[in-house]
């Protein structure tokens, strides 16, 4: 890792310039980079990050951050332990 | 599964609000808060609120909290508050998943109130992973709510309200603040609170922003540099501040995970602050009987989100067959106040981002 990290994603510790490195690469979609990169996945589930990578994207690409999608957000929004969710089923 | 007439995501200024008239007008409510306190950011809002007598002007943060719930303590017997209990999931018929305390559990209402506010945002930066690097947020809570002093000499990044009020309250509270630092070329918050810090001597640098952090294990300085007309880098402009605490205030973004989740039609509108719901002009969402209100639908004042949850309030009421006397007038009253609200300069944003939200981009959730 770089001696002075950008990070761009807290959850999972990616830097802005793993993001550059993607977007040069063609992935400029927030789902693909989620895919390589895990931003999006930790526990704040895209919430901090989403922002700041769709401005990366949208400087990237020359458009508005308006044009950028968002990252699918899916069930469920915080962590939960299997084990409570087998015991819900039980009830 | 458990049934319920009403249920509201979100225990801050709107979601009170709709309680408060849901309640009155003799609707169930069921809400929902992930903190272990009832209020949302007011509770650690320690300054006095501007604005009209109605909109609680002159009543500190965490008094118009209580001053709201205290409208809802009346109706113990129509009334269920979950504490600590986050909502992680819905669905579009109208289901929610909780997760509370170790029990995961599933409720069904027949209108959805969403009023989950907004969370900070961030900057990127080299080295911003440092300790001592908060969000203006963040040191209010530490502040005001837990009486801990977030370090001893800080910088601010951001003028708005929240910038220069923390600014102040550090100021009160013994922290030095060497600056703030505004990257537009305008001061962003209220004169008012901009003169009571540089009546103090607090400088705010306009046209600058932070470059870097510098530090080994913890913050101990950091460059700033001047930005030109078109917000970029001005070579050879750099300063070094030595501090302890970096403190950052770029504004909020509606925490929009749940309408998303939901699959409402979402939109991308910058002067809203983020992904936003679009909406019927009774503030439903393109669900049927799932509502929105408060900074998740925009961000914006508290003041105008206890007006747009006593207006989802009336609304749901009356969806329900709970109309309360006086309900045209009532609603009259909101969209008036409302208007007034976002009437001065300081509404403009608000009011363009509202008419790009009728015709903007997507902000799609496939």
């Amino acid at each position: 890792m770089n001696k002075e990290p950008n990070i761009i994603c807290r959850c999972e510790d990616v830097t802005v310039e793993q993001v550059r490195e993607l977007l040069q690469k063609g992935y400029t979609h927030f789902e693909d980079l989620k895919r390589q990169l895990r931003v999006g996945m930790g526990p704040c589930q895209g919430q901090n990050c989403q922002e700041m990578i769709r401005r990366e994207i949208a400087t990237f690409l020359g458009v508005s951050i308006e044009d950028v999608p968002t990252h699918t957000v899916r069930p469920l929004i915080i962590g939960v332990p299997l084990e409570a969710i087998k015991a819900a089923k039980k009830r | 599964m458990n049934q319920r007439e009403v249920i509201i995501i979100g225990s801050g200024p709107a979601g009170l609000s709709a309680a408060g008239i849901l309640l009155r007008a003799g609707a169930h409510v069921a809400m929902f808060e992930r903190s272990p306190l009832i209020g949302g950011q007011l509770i650690k809002q320690t300054h006095k609120f501007f604005g009209s007598q109605k909109q609680y002007a002159k009543t500190r943060g965490y008094d118009i909290a209580k001053k709201l719930y205290r409208d809802i303590e009346a109706y113990q017997d129509h009334f269920e508050l979950h504490l600590e209990a986050t909502v992680v999931a819905i669905y579009p018929d109208r289901v929610i998943s909780v997760y509370r305390q170790g029990v995961y559990q599933k409720y069904q209402a027949q209108a959805i109130i969403i009023a989950t506010g907004a969370s900070e945002r961030l900057l990127s930066f080299p080295n911003n992973d440092l300790p001592g690097i908060y969000g203006a947020g963040a040191v209010q809570t530490l502040m005001n709510l837990y009486g801990v002093l977030p370090g001893k000499n800080a910088v601010m990044v951001g003028s708005g309200n929240i910038g220069l009020i923390v600014s102040y309250q550090m100021m009160q509270a013994g922290v030095n603040v060497k600056a703030v630092l505004e990257a537009a070329p305008n001061i962003g918050g209220y004169k008012v609170h901009a003169s009571k810090l540089r009546r103090l001597g607090v400088p705010i640098m306009t046209q600058t922003t932070v470059k870097r952090a510098i530090g080994m294990t913890a913050i101990e300085a950091i460059e700033t540099i001047r930005l030109d007309e078109k917000w970029q880098p001005i070579e050879d402009t750099e300063t070094t501040i030595p501090i302890d605490t970096l403190c950052i205030s770029v504004g909020l973004t509606p925490m929009h995970q749940l309408l998303s989740m939901a699959g409402a039609e979402m939109r991308y509108i910058s002067e809203l602050g983020g992904c936003v719901p679009h909406m019927s002009s009774a503030h439903e969402t393109s669900i049927r009987n799932i509502f929105a209100c408060g900074d998740v639908t925009g961000i914006e004042e508290a003041s105008s989100a206890i007006v747009e949850g006593q207006f989802i309030g009336l609304i749901v009421s009356e969806r329900l067959g709970y109309a309360l006397e006086g309900y045209h007038l009532l609603k009259h009253e909101c969209t008036t106040e409302l208007g007034i609200l976002r009437c001065g300069p300081f509404g403009e944003k608000i009011r363009l981002g509202q008419q790009k939200l009728k015709g903007g981009s997507s902000c799609s959730n496939d």
